[in-house]
């Protein structure tokens, strides 16, 4: 007969971490499923790829680390990197772009840290801008949605394997186009082209990508709902970029810079507001530092976009942002209990 | 000649800059003049002032001159790893692990205890005693105030009857604290035998 | 209601669980064959038992006496014997024993007399208060903080509000709920007793809204008080959550007000207290009955009977758990409190005590082992559920970095424990562990630090103590020096008659350079080096001189006598010569030489029991030259008889006063080498205590000595015993002078 001894409390809320990043892969499920239907199955064989690579990468690292691997395994942290990864990269992108992204992202920008918990970037991220950086026109080079005129059509799941291992489809001439958001930089001042052009007309974000857009906001609700996430991130980056694009689009010049909802609901928005930006490892903590955090990723989205080098600037705002989340913690921290006034700062002050 | 004429605006910009931060540093440096505690009181503050002597020092100050004045960090025995790694810290040198020469590490914090009925009251532990901890006169029984001692062993060799033992600090409630969890991958908690179930 | 509520930050919703012990009405648990009575059921120090084993007790008679401000009696729950007062397994995580008092009931449950103040208006709140605190009352919902140090405000302070717990936020737990239920009235008479006392200008009862039947009950209670003498006490419901039944969280709750960190309730005028402690309050003031029993929930799904059970303190776990229907087999964690604060038990016999409110016998369904502890991914749930807003994920990294330092700056003392943020943490992570860890080993650290600076100041002062005492040495010594130069100046007068009587031939090496010593010793010379050679030689010659006594006291040469006083003058001199280069040197160098300075103070010191040995000596010697002498006359006379028996005695008298020298020698060889060892730097008082060692020894030989001749009936008894007394004397003498310089430490 043996009794356990155990510190206090002695009842859990069901859930583990396992289960909070499997919340995670569920809400990306109608975004998946959108950009699927827009840029074909090859979204889904890259995100399988990507995720298969993950894995495998994670399991020879924490072998390496002479870590329990299936212990680790079971946490899904690798699985979600792979994914929004998969997510962020063009559908059709070669196979060798995924291996390469995947690997640098569970490698060095999470193992070498330290493996979950200890990384103080988003490994997603990394890996994105290395392949940004390293392979700019793989990485920019997306199909146009399926539908913007009658002669693209989603590819099939055959040309999908084709497009990712060979790099070109039999029988079809290579195709490519730009993002909306790739469209407007380089047409910007220029109403009459932009309006001209079918992935901007008649939309109001951009054709097929305004709805990739509105279906990772539900899933981002579902998130909210769950509690996986909290809203200050989310609602502070959104709000950020809606103030600054706001501010531009009407107070400054309508032809030169883009709408607010071109921008709220184009490029990467909303999965880096609700499923990037809210990566809990490398985000401010406290919810007075996660409104600054999301809000000031806002701002720097709006930067880059509007005078920045690169269409998109999620990934770099969430970056940059990640070096400030240590900071804006220690100057965000909530007043105790019993405290006249909050702490700030780490050390002590004498 | 010719190049400082032209230059003379870029070299005065520099010179007045290197004037004005200059004034400024020079003010920051006595404005928020930091009164540096001398770095033998910073020392001494780490050790633990048991004053045994092990480091071959009379008493924990002195090693704490020592060291200030570039002796070894590795001879505090009572101190341990941790005063090694927090001098090392504070003085911004290499951990070194203890010099075994100077005795090795104890587990526990031990405690002096005469055994009473044993002494013979002859004052020697009294005077080895580097902190008074002793009570006790020539001829009477002596005896150890546990609180003030530090555990050092200078009491133990003097004695000529040998009744000194150093005992491990017992635990008490009020000492005992918890034990930090196994950490990542170990599940918290242990099961124990029961001693007497109905 | 229009009284305002506010809201506490975080806090969790677990599953309640009430029910399953609520339902039934409160059961008398039977009386056990044995009651351990711990002496600690408080926080403070523990109460010292007053009785003793075998004694009988009865009912409400107190065991324990309070020792100290914070600090409460114990009493017997029921009468019987007290069988025992030792070690036995308590309440405490640590499962360390502590004293606990063991009674064999004796099943009549007689009581003791009581004492009630029923009309406590009548009395003074002092006698009220030290009712309470005899009636041995703590704080009944977990902590045990003793309820009289609670309620004795100072003068100057003005209670605002006084607040009666009735939260119970814990789930499981029913105690309370069940209490009010069913003795409303008497908790709300002992909330009116501490109305009396603390005088606030409001009466609050903080009730969570999962209890209805106890909101009615208390609603009804405080209306029929409201009728019968006009005291309006605010019956307060609040939502329930996890933990707005804390002390500080409840604080906030009803009043908006937060207690200072560190602070007490009673500084932001609020006094909260207990339901239990109130009905334990009324039952001593009303009833007389001294805290002896108390409602404990009995609950989990291990046990058959589950419900609220009234328990006598000190009932052993065990017995109470056979009574609700214990299964063994199903049993995995019993925990002594709730399911979020509690703490698992090791030993079913720790006995129920004064902060039990709850016992959960959980089976392994019920509280399934805790998952194992996954890395943190800082998602800040537990920053979200902490009801103090602390940073919990950033306390955890400090805690196991063992960054103490910082988890102190993100005030991990403010931590309430609650298990709110170990509750939510998905990825299983025992924060309060880690808390309570830091808590404990920053404690420690603390104590450490006390405890260095403690030892670095003692250790400075017996450092000055030490220096103090060798000036003041030096001063003495320069004292007697003087003193010994006019003495030697005396002596110098007739330097004819101290040469002359040295006539023994060995004795003439010493005494013939003993006369030019003394002269080189005058302190005419100013040189210090000749002042040293000067000092160093007398010393030899001094020695010399004692040798020759040494042998001419082997070879009992007749002048003996003679010898001996030139000795002396010849020491006086090596110290006087001594002195004098020292005192120069002192003159030339303000610091002399410590090793130097020691020596002599040393030689000087020890001379007094060196003195007394040569007495003894002396004296022995006497009485067997007195001996001797009467032999001779008895020789003379012609007394065959006598002259035999003296013969004996002068035998024996010889045996002892050999002995007495060589013991004299003895000492003197040691002396020497205590010289030696004061010259590498020791302590004086060390080698006067030795002498007093020494000459305890020679005493004890002595008295030994005289014993055995005694027994015998042999020997010169008498001769014995002024050589016992003797030795006695100058044992005496040797402990005056450790006497005299201890006391000039």
């Amino acid at each position: 007969m043996a009794l356990l001894n155990v510190t206090s409390p002695h009842v859990h809320k069901p859930g583990n971490t396992g289960a909070f990043m499997r919340e995670v892969i569920y809400a990306t499920v109608p975004g998946v499923a959108i950009m699927t239907y827009f840029f074909g199955f090859a979204t889904l064989i890259n995100i399988a790829l990507a995720c298969a690579i993950a894995v495998g990468c994670e399991a020879a690292v924490l072998k390496l680390r002479h870590k329990p691997i299936a212990f680790y395994l079971r946490d899904y942290s690798a699985v979600v990197t792979a994914l929004l990864l998969a997510i962020a990269i063009p559908p059709t992108a070669p196979w060798w772009l995924t291996l390469v992204g995947t690997s640098f992202a569970i490698v060095v920008a999470k193992h070498l840290y330290g493996g979950l918990g200890m990384n103080p970037f988003n490994p997603a991220m990394i890996g994105y801008v290395l392949l940004l950086i390293s392979f700019p026109k793989d990485m920019t080079t997306w199909l146009p949605a399926a539908g913007v005129n009658e002669t693209t059509s989603a590819l099939n799941p055959w040309q999908s394997l084709q497009m990712i291992f060979t790099g070109h489809i039999s029988g079809v001439d290579a195709f490519s186009g730009a993002t909306p958001l790739d469209t407007f930089k380089t047409y910007a001042g220029q109403p009459a082209v932009l309006d001209a052009n079918p992935i901007l007309n008649g939309a109001m974000a951009g054709y097929g990508w305004e709805w990739v857009n509105v279906a990772f906001l539900l899933g981002g609700i579902y998130l909210i709902w769950r509690k996986i996430i909290s809203w200050h991130i989310p609602v502070g980056m959104l709000a950020g970029l809606f103030f600054l694009s706001g501010f531009f689009n009407t107070a400054v010049d309508a032809d030169n810079y883009a709408s607010i909802l071109f921008h709220l609901f184009s490029g990467g928005t909303m999965l880096g507001a609700f499923f990037i930006a809210t990566d809990p490892v490398t985000a401010a903590t406290s919810n007075k530092g996660k409104i600054i955090y999301g809000a000031l990723i806002g701002v720097l989205v709006y930067v880059i976009r509007t005078w920045g080098g690169y269409p998109d600037a999620v990934a770099f705002a969430v970056l940059l942002m990640n070096l400030a989340a240590p900071t804006i913690d220690y100057y965000t921290q909530p007043r105790t209990y019993g405290h006249k006034k909050p702490n700030k700062g780490l050390a002590k002050p004498d | 000649m010719d190049l400082l004429a032209n230059n003379i605006g870029a070299v005065s910009a520099l010179v007045v800059m290197a004037l004005v931060f200059g004034a400024i540093l020079g003010f920051a440096a006595v404005k928020f003049h930091v009164e540096g505690n001398p770095i033998v009181e910073q020392i001494d503050d780490l050790l633990p002032q048991t004053q045994c002597g092990q480091c071959g020092h009379p008493g924990c100050r002195p090693y704490a001159e020592g060291m200030a004045a570039g002796e070894d960090i590795n001879k505090c025995v009572p101190g341990g790893e941790d005063t090694i790694r927090a001098l090392a810290d504070l003085l911004g040198r290499e951990f070194v692990p203890l010099d075994a020469e100077y005795g090795a590490e104890k587990e526990h914090k031990m405690v002096a205890y005469i055994r009473e009925a044993e002494c013979i009251g002859c004052t020697k532990c009294l005077q080895a005693c580097p902190v008074d901890a002793i009570l006790g006169a020539a001829k009477q029984m002596h005896t150890v105030m546990v609180d003030e001692c530090t555990g050092c062993d200078l009491c133990v060799e003097p004695c000529p009857v040998d009744c000194i033992d150093m005992l491990p600090v017992k635990t008490t409630q009020q000492t005992w604290t918890w034990q930090p969890p196994a950490g990542i991958g170990a599940r918290p908690g242990d099961l124990i035998p029961v001693r007497n179930i109905a | 209601m229009s009284r305002r509520i506010w809201d506490i930050p975080g806090g969790i919703h677990p599953p309640e669980n009430k029910q399953q012990s609520s339902r039934n009405a409160i059961r008398p648990a039977a009386i056990p064959a044995h009651l351990v009575v711990p002496v600690q059921q408080h926080i403070g120090a523990p109460a010292k038992p007053l009785v003793q084993v075998g004694d009988r007790v009865l009912k409400g008679q107190k065991i324990g006496e309070a020792t100290g401000f914070v600090s409460l009696p114990v009493h017997a729950p029921t009468s019987g014997v007290v069988e025992a007062i030792e070690q036995h397994a308590v309440q405490h995580p640590s499962q360390i024993d502590s004293l606990c008092i063991t009674i064999k009931t004796d099943g009549e449950d007689r009581w003791t007399e009581r004492q009630p103040l029923a009309d406590y208006r009548e009395h003074t709140k002092k006698e009220v208060l030290e009712c309470i605190r005899n009636a041995g009352i703590a704080g009944m919902g977990g902590a045990g903080f003793p309820t009289v140090v609670k309620l004795g405000v100072k003068a100057d302070a003005q209670i605002e509000q006084l607040i009666l717990n009735a939260v119970e936020c814990e789930p499981y737990i029913t105690a309370d709920d069940r209490l009010i239920q069913e003795r409303a009235d008497e908790v709300v008479a002992g909330l009116q007793i501490m109305a009396w006392l603390v005088e606030p200008k409001e009466i609050l009862i903080g009730i969570e809204d999962n209890k209805p039947q106890a909101i009615e009950a208390l609603r009804n209670a405080c209306a029929g008080l409201s009728k019968e003498n006009g005291t309006n006490i605010d019956v307060l419901v609040v939502p329930t959550k996890y933990p707005s039944g804390g002390e500080k969280q409840l604080i906030q709750i009803l009043t908006g007000k937060e207690v200072r960190s560190g602070g007490l309730p009673a500084d932001v005028g609020v006094i909260c207290q207990n339901t239990g402690t109130a009905y334990a309050v009324k039952r001593a003031i009303i009833d007389g009955e001294p805290l002896i029993s108390r409602i404990t929930t009995l609950t989990g799904d291990a046990i058959e009977q589950k419900g609220n059970y009234e328990v006598l303190l000190g009932t052993p776990v065990a017995d109470l758990l056979q009574q609700a229907g214990l299964q063994k087999d199903k049993l995995h964690r019993l925990v002594m409190g709730g399911p979020m604060m509690g703490f698992t038990i090791h030993d079913p016999g720790v006995p129920v005590v004064k902060t039990t409110n709850c016992l959960l016998v959980a089976t392994e369904q019920e509280f399934p082992d805790p998952a194992p502890e996954q890395p943190c991914i800082r998602c800040a749930s537990c920053a979200q559920a902490c009801p103090v807003n602390l940073l919990p994920q950033q306390l955890y990294w400090f805690a196991k970095a063992k960054e103490f330092g910082k988890a102190e700056h993100f005030n991990l003392f403010d931590c309430i424990e609650c298990g709110a943020c170990s509750y939510v943490c998905p990825s299983s992570i025992p924060l309060v562990q880690y808390y309570r860890f830091a808590k404990g080993a920053i404690r420690q650290q603390q104590q450490e630090v006390h405890k260095a600076d403690r030892a670095r100041e003692r250790f400075e002062a017996r450092k000055a103590r030490i220096e103090r005492e060798e000036q003041e040495k030096e001063l003495k010594r320069q004292e007697r020096a003087k003193a010994a130069a006019a003495k030697q100046a005396a002596k110098k007068e007739a330097p004819a008659t101290t040469t002359s009587t040295a006539t023994a031939p060995s004795a003439n090496s010493g005494a013939a350079p003993a006369a030019p010593a003394a002269t080189d010793a005058a302190p005419v010379a100013d040189e210090l080096a000749k002042l040293q050679t000067a000092a160093a030689s007398t010393l030899k010659r001094y020695k010399d001189a004692q040798k020759a006594l040494e042998t001419a006291e082997r070879s009992g040469s007749e002048h003996i006598d003679a010898l001996r006083a030139k000795v002396e003058q010849l020491k006086t001199k090596a110290d006087a010569a001594k002195d004098a280069f020292l005192a120069a040197k002192a003159a030339e160098k303000s610091a002399p030489e410590s090793s130097v300075a020691e020596a002599t103070a040393t030689a000087s010191h020890s001379d007094d029991p060196m003195e007394a040995l040569k007495q003894s000596s002396a004296a022995d010697f006497n009485a067997y030259k007195e001996a001797e002498a009467a032999l001779a006359a008895a020789e003379a006379a012609g007394n065959a008889a006598e002259v035999e028996t003296l013969r004996v005695r002068v035998t024996e008298l010889k045996a002892r006063s050999d002995a007495s020298k060589a013991a004299m020698k003895e000492a003197r060889a040691k002396q020497k080498e205590d010289i030696q060892a004061k010259n590498a730097g020791h302590d004086p008082v060390k080698a006067a205590k030795l002498e007093v060692a020494k000459t305890g020894v020679l005493l004890k030989k002595a008295r030994k000595a005289l014993e055995a001749a005694q027994a015998s009936g042999e020997g010169d008894i008498a001769a014995l015993t002024a050589a016992a007394q003797e030795a006695e004397a100058a044992a005496a003498s040797a402990e005056d002078a450790v006497k005299k310089l201890e006391g000039v430490q």
